[in-house]
Formats: C-alpha cells, structure tokens, sequence
C-alpha cells in the first residue's frame, strides 16, 4: 500500500499517496477510521511530501477527520504540503480548521516572495 | 492546425487518473506551466469522478471525453450517460453535495470553475449529464 499510517504518541501520522483522488481516497478514510478507534490517538497528521495532486477527494477527507477528532479536543495537522496542494485547502475553505507545521509558515513567506 | 482526441472508457475509480493523464498529455505541445497542467488534470478528475459517483453511482457506464486545440484553446467535453442532475444551479454551489455519507465535499464544480476559464454544465434527469470546459494557453506574452 502506498500511503503509510503510525501512531507516534498521541497523533497519528499518515503519509499520503502520489495521488489522492476519489481511488486511493477510499483506502485512505477506511484506515484512517480504524486507527482513530485506537484511544490513544488524539491529533491526526496529513503528511503531503510525497503528494503530487490531490482533488476534491482529498478534501472530505481531511474534513472527515477534523469531524472525528475535533469532538474530543483533537487537531488536524497539515505538513510538507507543496503550493499547489496550500491552494487546493485555501479554495476549500479548510485553512481555519487544519494545523499547519512550523516550516510550512515558511514555505508559505518563500512563495510570496 | 486543430487536434482533437476522443475517449470512451467504462466509469470506474481506475480510469480517473488516466483520463486526468491523458489531458495533460494532450496538452503538452502548447507547452503549458505547471500550473496550467495540475489546473487541466484537476478539472478533468473532478468531472470524470462526479460520472463515476454521481451519473452511476459506481456501478460502471459509459463516459466520453473529448478534447480539442485550435489556436492555443483548450475545449474539453466529458459526457455521461447516466442519471442526470435535477438543479444544475444548486449542485453547483460550493459545498453542496448529495453524497455526504461518501464524504463527498461538494468542491467539485468549485474546482472546475476555479482552475478553467470557462464551465457549462449541460445535463436532463434520467439522460445525462455533459461538462463543457475551456481554457486558453499562452495568454502571457512570453507565450507560445
Ligand atoms: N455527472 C453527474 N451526474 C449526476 N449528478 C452529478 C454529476 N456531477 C455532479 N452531480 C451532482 O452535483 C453535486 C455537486 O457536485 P460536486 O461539486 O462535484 O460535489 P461532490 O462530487 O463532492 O458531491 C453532486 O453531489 C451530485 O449531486
Ligand atoms: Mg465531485
């Protein structure tokens, strides 16, 4: 399987796929959803360093996860995401709901410039 | 000189990422950004997965696209021929969806309008549904 999933204190990381479409989307929530039952997991991370596009797919299901796990206090995580995929959340209107890592606050100065 | 491509292909989630490759292969001669490309592959995927999910609920059909350059103008049909939409307005305003338990985000059409310079959606209850697209290359002044 492409897209690889660890629980590493209390968040757990998920490294998308190449794509994410409605395909590999499917995959993606079924895991995700099991491994959220885990009570020990509290905060989910997207990780995109792989992730080359991503359509509207990819999109309910970051939402889906920020349904989960906001009802227990949790946060969706959102790193190493490129310019195009920023894009993508901004046009969703997902941007207040997700988490960015520190070094994508950078990225985001470096493509301003 | 005008070129044009033409495919049929059975509506199923494998075929999306090779319709959205097929475009941007198309469109490879005008020599487009990278941007330009991931905008053409997102618009195509969008449209290509609503026929997939929507026109046959993921039972498999038909779906033709067509696309076309003349002069740098991107024009892409792609047309199914299952169930149709009953309110073309309201299915595309952002966020609408009628498969939310699918966790479908309703951006679709949103995606589509945003990233080509042009949308029309064509569609009759129980007939179909026809997604006309297009986009220009080589606007800028360093094009072509
Ligand atoms: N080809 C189609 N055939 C039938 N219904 C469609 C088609 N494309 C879109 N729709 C309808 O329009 C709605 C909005 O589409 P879209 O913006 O892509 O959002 P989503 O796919 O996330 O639901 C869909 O939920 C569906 O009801
Ligand atoms: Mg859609």
């Amino acid at each position: 399987m492409e897209e690889e999933f660890r629980i590493i204190d209390h968040y757990l990381m998920i490294r998308l796929p190449e794509e994410i479409d409605h395909k590999s989307c499917q995959e993606i929530s079924r895991k995700a959803d099991r491994m959220l039952l885990d009570s020990e997991v509290k905060h989910v991370v997207f990780d995109f360093s792989r992730t080359m596009f991503m359509d509207s797919s990819g999109v309910g299901v970051l939402a889906g996860r920020y349904r989960k796990v906001s009802c227990f206090g949790g946060k969706v995580f959102v790193a190493n995401a490129n310019r195009r995929i920023r894009k993508i959340l901004k046009l969703s209107g997902l941007m207040k709901y997700l988490e960015f890592m520190e070094q994508e606050e950078e990225n985001e100065k470096r493509d301003q410039d | 000189m005008k070129n044009e491509i033409r495919i049929e292909m059975e509506a199923l989630p494998e075929n999306e990422g090779f319709a959205r490759v097929a475009a941007a292969a198309f469109i490879t001669p005008q020599n487009p950004t990278v941007e330009e490309v991931c905008d053409v592959k997102t618009a195509v995927s969008e449209a290509v997965t609503n026929a997939v999910i929507h026109a046959y609920e993921e039972k498999g059909g038909r779906i033709v696209i067509r696309c076309s350059l003349e002069n740098g103008l991107l024009h892409i049909e792609i047309e199914d021929f299952g169930r149709g939409i009953e309110d073309i307005p309201k299915a595309m305003e952002p966020l609408f969806t009628t498969r939310p338990e699918l966790e479908r985000s309703g951006m679709g059409f949103a995606f589509m309008e945003a990233f080509m310079d042009s949308l029309d959606v064509k569609s009759e209850p129980g007939k179909g549904t026809r997604i006309i697209m297009e986009k220009k290359f080589g606007s800028t002044l360093c094009g072509e």
